[in-house]
């Protein structure tokens, strides 16, 4: 049989549709030219968004990933085209969203020589990312993508970084395809211990106010039948950390909200009150904790992760259960005893109800003043049906949207929760309209965060992405300019900013667009914004000194939420 | 009450023995991968451990490279270190011990000057007390090893210091087998051995 002699640039797109992309995120350079060469013949079937800026590339990455479930694959040049994806591939790390990112590097002869556009991109990424992986010879092409793919999409996935020379993109490669699913250092599920599967079901059993923490691993995991499952079968109530709230649809009765410093009343109170808790999928960051001295103290913790450093690492956990949740939640659910629960979950209830009197009521249905974040979020909720997918960027206007929108449909969350990425919403957005091409995408954001990214409008422009873009402008860095109203005196350093006129900016772009500053207006808007095809910009002139409430201070217990603040 | 272990903090009082600071031994094994080493020294710079010792060559089995690391610390952070380690992709196992679990030892090389043995008899005389070999002398420096416990080591170089001898000084970072029956290496490269035919097959 002929083998064929191909280049390492061909033999990277080749080595890609083994892998199954299908769509690409990249902007071309110097030292990536020969692979943007080898990609004009494969159009066809790579497809290559040409984004305006590389952190774009990688956001875009990112949010592709999330909703379809899928790698996402950035493409990008070496040098500053490397560091630009920086911002993005720390973001995927800390919220375990698998991405390859491929960049450009100089030739191996000139390494460490302070050549152009030599950055030792493989140093400054290996503490972000999963895997960092310099190819160095056209041989090793095939064998690096195999691994780079498997290294992000297994265990609990992550960023994977090829730092792809240019003499092995030029050189010539008799070309084979590899498939790694199998690395000895490496073990990304491990088989579930009987042992642990054995201390879990007793804790749940004798559990006379369980409680579970859903976290992103549910929805990594694929497992949301799984945990409803489990949740039915032990009666238990579950809160959600932003990241895992799709993996619950939200009006199922179990499901009590949202966890965290801006989460619901009842179940951050409830956390102090449960006797043993089931933690699946997530990790005690300490915007879910608040102080940990207090939190869950009386609880029994059984912890489900995939990934063993997590066990112990914030909050000392009494049964740690390493493994798929898909795998263990089934086990656990298939052998605790089916109970019941009823007066437990009622009292959630009372919270609940402080909650929505004191807090949701007012930012969802306000009788006047200026319209708020939480009513323009309730009703982009309403009006889509609670089936699109969430995208936002972050501040006040995550906070609102989490807060306030609602699921029934799986992997509809896309949202920077470890990092708190300032400008990841519209690349995100861009991204999440390829990976979920038939889903409505609904993108959050302010005006300081718009900002960072706005570039990306080009984009949205040229691949006619119809992300419906929600802009709440405050006139504000809104999320600092709060805390600098409750902890720093009032004192508002730097957050008052001057904006521009967005609906030129949109118009620039060929985006249609509305300003609305009226309650009235806003139902009409929504309207026209969902029935035009492809993208649109709803400017929202929100109120300029809102609060997201409740709050749990920084550091403070988790069950002492502020409802309100004091004038 | 001090602490038994480490005689400093007052933990024991409180039984909580997690808290007590003392040093660790890491045995950490990995594919000969370039790059690690600065991946685990990053994991102890972000918890912001100290590294004592640190010493890196390969191990008996072949392709695998092994890692001895000691740094003094908790219970709780050691085994968040070594879970951070057996994390990174290329990482085989990280496993973490305490002195009564491993023969151990250091080796250090001292330049020590001739003029002030000759005019203080002091000097051999802690030489030979400590038992370390003098393998070269010329009329201006004699060479010294030492190979022991680190204490043993150390006394040497202090007391020969307060002398006023040294010109150099060099210690090895720590090495050390385990006490232990079961090679939990070997183990861990069989299992997955067969987790790998299971795979395949
Ligand atoms: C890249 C980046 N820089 C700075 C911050 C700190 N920060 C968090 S929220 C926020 C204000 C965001 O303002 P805006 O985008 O207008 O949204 P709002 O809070 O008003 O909804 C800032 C500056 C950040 N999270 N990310």
């Amino acid at each position: 049989m002929n083998k064929e002699i191909i280049t390492g640039a061909e033999a990277l797109m080749r080595s890609l549709e083994h892998e199954g992309v299908t769509t690409l995120f990249g902007y071309p350079g110097g030292s990536i030219m020969p692979v943007y060469d080898a990609l004009y013949d494969h159009r066809n079937t790579l497809n290559h968004i040409l984004v305006r800026h590389e952190q774009g590339a990688v956001h875009a990455a990112q949010g592709y990933a999330r909703v379809s479930g899928k790698c996402g694959c950035a493409i990008v040049t070496s040098g500053p085209g490397a560091t630009n994806t920086i911002t993005g591939i720390a973001d995927a790390m800390i919220d375990s969203t698998p991405m390859v990112v491929i960049c450009g590097q100089v030739g191996v002869s000139m390494l460490g020589t302070d050549a152009f556009q030599e950055v030792d991109v493989v140093n400054v990424t290996s503490p972000i990312s999963k895997w960092s992986y310099q190819i160095r010879r056209a041989e090793d092409v095939a064998w690096a993508v195999s691994r780079a793919f498997y290294i992000a999409n297994s265990g609990r996935p992550g960023p994977v970084v090829l730092d792809f020379a240019k003499n092995a993109q030029t050189s010539m490669v008799e070309y084979q395809p590899a498939k790694v699913d199998f690395i000895r250092s490496y073990n990304p599920a491990p088989a579930p211990s009987e042992d642990a599967i054995n201390q879990a079901v007793a804790l749940i059993n004798s559990a006379e106010r369980p409680f579970v923490l859903v976290g992103q691993g549910v929805e990594l995991g694929n497992a949301r039948a799984e945990l409803k499952a489990f949740l039915e079968k032990i009666d238990s109530p579950a809160g959600c950390t932003f990241l895992g709230m799709s993996a619950l649809p939200s009006d199922h009765p179990l499901n009590m909200g949202r966890l965290g410093m801006h989460g619901n009343y009842a179940p951050n109170v409830m956390t102090n009150k449960a006797d043993v808790i089931v933690a699946v999928g997530m990790r005690f960051d300490d915007r879910v904790t608040g102080n940990l001295q207090t939190y869950a103290k009386q609880a029994k913790i059984v912890h489900l992760d995939i990934d063993a450093s997590e066990f112990n690492k914030n909050v000392k956990v009494d049964v740690p259960v390493l493994g798929d949740c898909k795998q263990t939640l089934a086990i656990i659910t298939e052998k605790v005893s089916k109970a019941e629960h009823k007066e437990w979950i009622s009292s959630f209830r009372l919270y609940a109800q402080i909650e929505y009197d004191k807090v949701i009521s007012k930012a969802i249905h306000p009788s006047d003043g200026p319209i708020l974040m939480g009513e323009v979020v309730n009703k982009v909720t309403e009006a889509t049906h609670n089936e699109a997918v969430l995208v936002t960027d972050v501040g006040q206007n995550q906070m609102f949207a989490c807060r306030y929108f609602n699921f029934t449909k799986g992997r509809s969350v896309v949202t920077s929760g470890g990092c708190g990425t300032m400008g990841f919403g519209l690349p995100a957005a861009v991204g999440a309209t390829f990976g979920a091409p038939d889903r409505t995408v609904c993108l959050f954001l302010g005006d300081g965060g718009l900002q960072m990214t706005i570039q990306e409008m080009g984009t949205i422009m040229e691949q006619k992405a119809p992300v419906k873009i929600i802009l709440l402008n405050n006139n504000f860095l809104g999320n600092v300019r709060q805390w600098q109203e409750m902890f720093f005196n009032h004192r508002y350093s730097f957050t008052p900013m001057a904006n521009p006129d967005y609906e030129m900016i949109a118009k620039a772009y060929s985006i249609p667009s509305r300003t609305v500053v009226t309650r009235e207006e806003l139902d009409g808007a929504i309207n026209e914004m969902l029935s035009t095809d492809g993208p649109y910009l709803l400017q929202c002139a929100v109120m300029e000194e809102d609060n997201v409430l409740p709050m749990t201070p920084p550091g403070a217990n988790i069950d002492e939420m502020l409802l309100e603040l004091e004038k | 009450m001090d602490c038994e272990q480490c005689g400093k903090c007052a933990n024991l009082a409180e039984k909580n023995l997690s808290l007590c600071e003392r040093l660790y031994t890491l045995l950490v094994y990995s594919e000969n991968t370039p790059g690690l080493l600065s991946q685990i020294t990053a994991i102890f710079t972000r918890r912001q451990v100290n590294i004592e010792t640190l010493n890196v060559c390969a191990s008996s089995t072949p392709g695998v490279h092994k890692y001895t690391i000691t740094c003094v610390c908790t219970e709780d952070m050691v085994k968040m270190l070594t879970a951070q380690m057996e994390k990174r992709i290329d990482v085989l196992q990280a496993n973490y011990y305490t002195d009564d679990d491993l023969f151990m030892l250091e080796s250090a090389l001292m330049k020590i000057s001739t003029p002030v043995m000759l005019s203080n008899p002091k000097v051999s005389h802690v030489v030979r007390m400590h038992g370390g070999r003098i393998f070269e002398v010329n009329p201006t420096y004699a060479t010294l090893e030492k190979t022991g416990a680190t204490a043993t080591v150390m006394s040497l170089y202090n007391q020969l210091n307060e002398l006023g001898a040294v010109l150099q000084f060099v210690r090895s970072g720590r090495i050390c087998i385990t006490r232990s029956t079961e090679e939990r290496l070997d183990n861990y490269l069989a299992k997955r051995e067969q987790e790998r035919e299971e795979i395949k097959g």
